[in-house]
């Protein structure tokens, strides 16, 4: 009866966080010589505001919200009962940023967490840039990459959202955002490192291109 | 029996005879224009640029889209339509804020802005707090944005940012909320027998049904003249098309309209001349509002405020229009019709005002 209850909360926050993330953001999303589908895949985007996460994931269709997870860090959301919540809420993969080791690395937990099914929402650059210019990305996509080639790498180029919410600031105001997600990307045999991030970078910057042409 | 309930509901609600003919009238209108417009377009034969057929259809169906919804909201009381202007500007707001760059400094303004002045402007609206919500967003608005922003530190571009927030805020919002206030006029009549003024009996949706049947009136003119024969451009920079052709004859064309439909269905206090006068007003209003935004559009380099993000329909586009002509409109209606000492003060909701 109480796991009942529970689900049902859980429905409904969801909903009601779907309905406000999509009423501040515009709701604007744009799928680039792809299209969704329920495979595996890894979406990864530029980071400028907490709500990134959020919005890229009430943008995708209801039945691939439920087989996507984002990937967040675990100092920040298990700090205080609402983001403990809203990350149980979420389903998200929590990464410890400062105990990176080699037996406990932050790849083999994410495709564990994620086996045969679920899709990630990723942010490769690590932390969010007040600006709202993209940095370099952290290696993980591509030993991510390494470790899984099944995986399709879907670029998220995310616009506006550096305004609607800058880092630092409590309020979100609703401007008209917008998501484009590109074509699905593979690590190349024998690519380097260097190589496959640069690439995977490219992607989005030519989403943003795109758009403003 | 369902015909009774119906003709209770009509009873209750804004529209009067006359304001539910011309309100059916002009929904029927834009659903022809909506067939003929898909007509066009699946036409191969005709020789007309389908960017023209684009335009049309696009402003048809928006234009139904509100005026369905407003026949809706004017069946309940007044805020109910007075909300639905309200989710207008905010959404008019927004895309002008977004068009515009704004800096990181300006987001807590913006805040303010958008969660407080703009709700704000409409709940004084619907309580009839003319005195106030006149001054509210022109004086104490465009006080509190620079001083907001001074606050901040950030001086780059400081008078050009601050003129965009309040220009925007007065556009989308403070004009366009003179709009749902025509609802709350109490007006008097000029009896041209007598030469006397006289009670009006009419139910208040008149007024506004006749701002917007004016505005869609002229702006089907203006584009008509435009596409056809308009040859004397008035500023190719802002608008290739706008011509001075179209521009005369929308104002004497909305003009004779307006009296044409005072006479067969007086939905307004006007006489006959005074409706021509006030359609005239209004065309010439909605004109100038669709320049001034085109101006915008043209420095920012975008075509519509729809195109900046894509599958939007771009509702300042298609209220532009309304938004320079509905705080003229509503003045001038008060100043010639409006009873003296009706209207609610500050002072009649909150005592303290009056000391």
């Amino acid at each position: 009866m109480l796991g009942v209850i529970e689900s049902r909360m859980k429905q409904v926050s969801i909903a009601i966080l779907v309905g406000l993330a999509k009423f501040f953001s515009g709701a604007s999303v744009r799928w680039v010589d792809c299209t969704p589908d329920e495979c595996q895949r890894v979406y990864y985007a530029n980071h400028t505001s907490h709500l990134d996460a959020l919005i890229l994931w009430a943008s995708l269709p209801k039945n691939l919200r439920a087989l996507t997870r984002p990937v967040a860090a675990q100092d920040y959301w298990t700090g205080g009962p609402i983001r403990r919540y809203l990350a149980n809420l979420f389903n998200a993969i929590l990464i410890d940023r400062k105990k990176v080791k080699a037996h406990n690395s932050p790849v083999d937990i994410l495709n564990e967490e994620i086996a045969k099914t679920y899709s990630v929402i990723m942010f490769p650059e690590g932390t969010r840039t007040p600006s709202g210019e993209m940095q370099e990305f952290k290696s993980g996509l591509y030993y991510l990459a390494k470790k899984r080639p099944d995986l399709e790498f879907m670029p998220v180029y995310i616009d506006n959202m550096n305004r609607v919410m800058p880092k630092g600031e409590l309020l979100p105001i609703p401007l008209l955002t917008c998501i484009t997600i590109g074509p699905p990307l593979w690590l190349e045999p024998d690519e380097s490192k260097l190589a496959f991030l640069t690439r995977a970078r490219q992607a989005i910057i030519n989403l943003k291109e795109r758009e403003e042409a | 029996m369902r015909l009774t309930m119906l003709a209770q509901a009509l009873d209750q609600s804004l529209l009067d005879r006359p304001a539910l003919i011309l309100l059916l009238a002009l929904l029927s209108v834009l659903a022809l224009f909506a067939v003929l417009g898909q007509f066009l377009r699946r036409q191969t034969s005709v020789q007309l640029d389908p960017a023209i057929i684009r335009t049309f259809n696009n402003r048809v169906v928006s234009w139904m889209t509100i005026c369905a919804i407003l026949s809706g909201t004017l069946m309940f009381e007044r805020w109910v339509t007075v909300v639905f202007f309200g989710l207008i500007s905010f959404w008019a707001l927004r895309e002008f804020i977004t068009m515009t760059p704004t800096r990181r400094g300006d987001h807590r303004t913006l805040t303010w802005v958008f969660f407080l002045f703009t709700p704000l402007q409409y709940v004084m609206v619907s309580w009839n707090l003319l005195r106030l919500y006149t001054i509210v967003i022109p004086v104490y608005a465009s006080l509190f944005i620079p001083a907001r922003i001074a606050f901040t530190g950030d001086v780059k571009r400081f008078l050009e940012r601050t003129a965009k927030i309040q220009f925007g805020l007065l556009i989308c919002v403070y004009a366009l909320s003179h709009a749902p206030a025509l609802l709350y006029l109490e007006l008097q009549r000029f009896d041209l027998v007598s030469g006397q003024y006289v009670e009006w009996n009419g139910k208040p949706a008149g007024l506004l049904l006749f701002l917007l049947v004016m505005v869609q009136i002229s702006d089907t003119i203006h584009f008509v003249c435009d596409r056809t024969f308009g040859r004397y451009i008035i500023a190719a920079h802002v608008n290739a098309t706008r011509s001075w052709e179209g521009l005369m004859l929308a104002g004497f064309g909305t003009g004779l309209v307006a009296m044409i439909i005072q006479f067969l269905l007086p939905v307004t206090p006007f006489t006959w001349y005074g409706a021509g006068i006030m359609a005239m007003v209004i065309s010439i209003m909605a004109s100038s509002g669709t320049m001034t935004l085109s101006a915008i559009k043209r420095d920012r380099g975008v075509k519509d405020y729809g195109t900046l993000v894509q599958g939007h329909a771009g509702v300042l586009d298609r209220i532009d229009s309304v938004c320079f002509a509905a705080p003229i409109f509503f003045h001038m209606t008060k100043y010639f019709l409006g009873k003296p000492d009706t209207l609610a003060a500050a002072g009649d909701w909150f005592p303290m005002f009056y000391c």
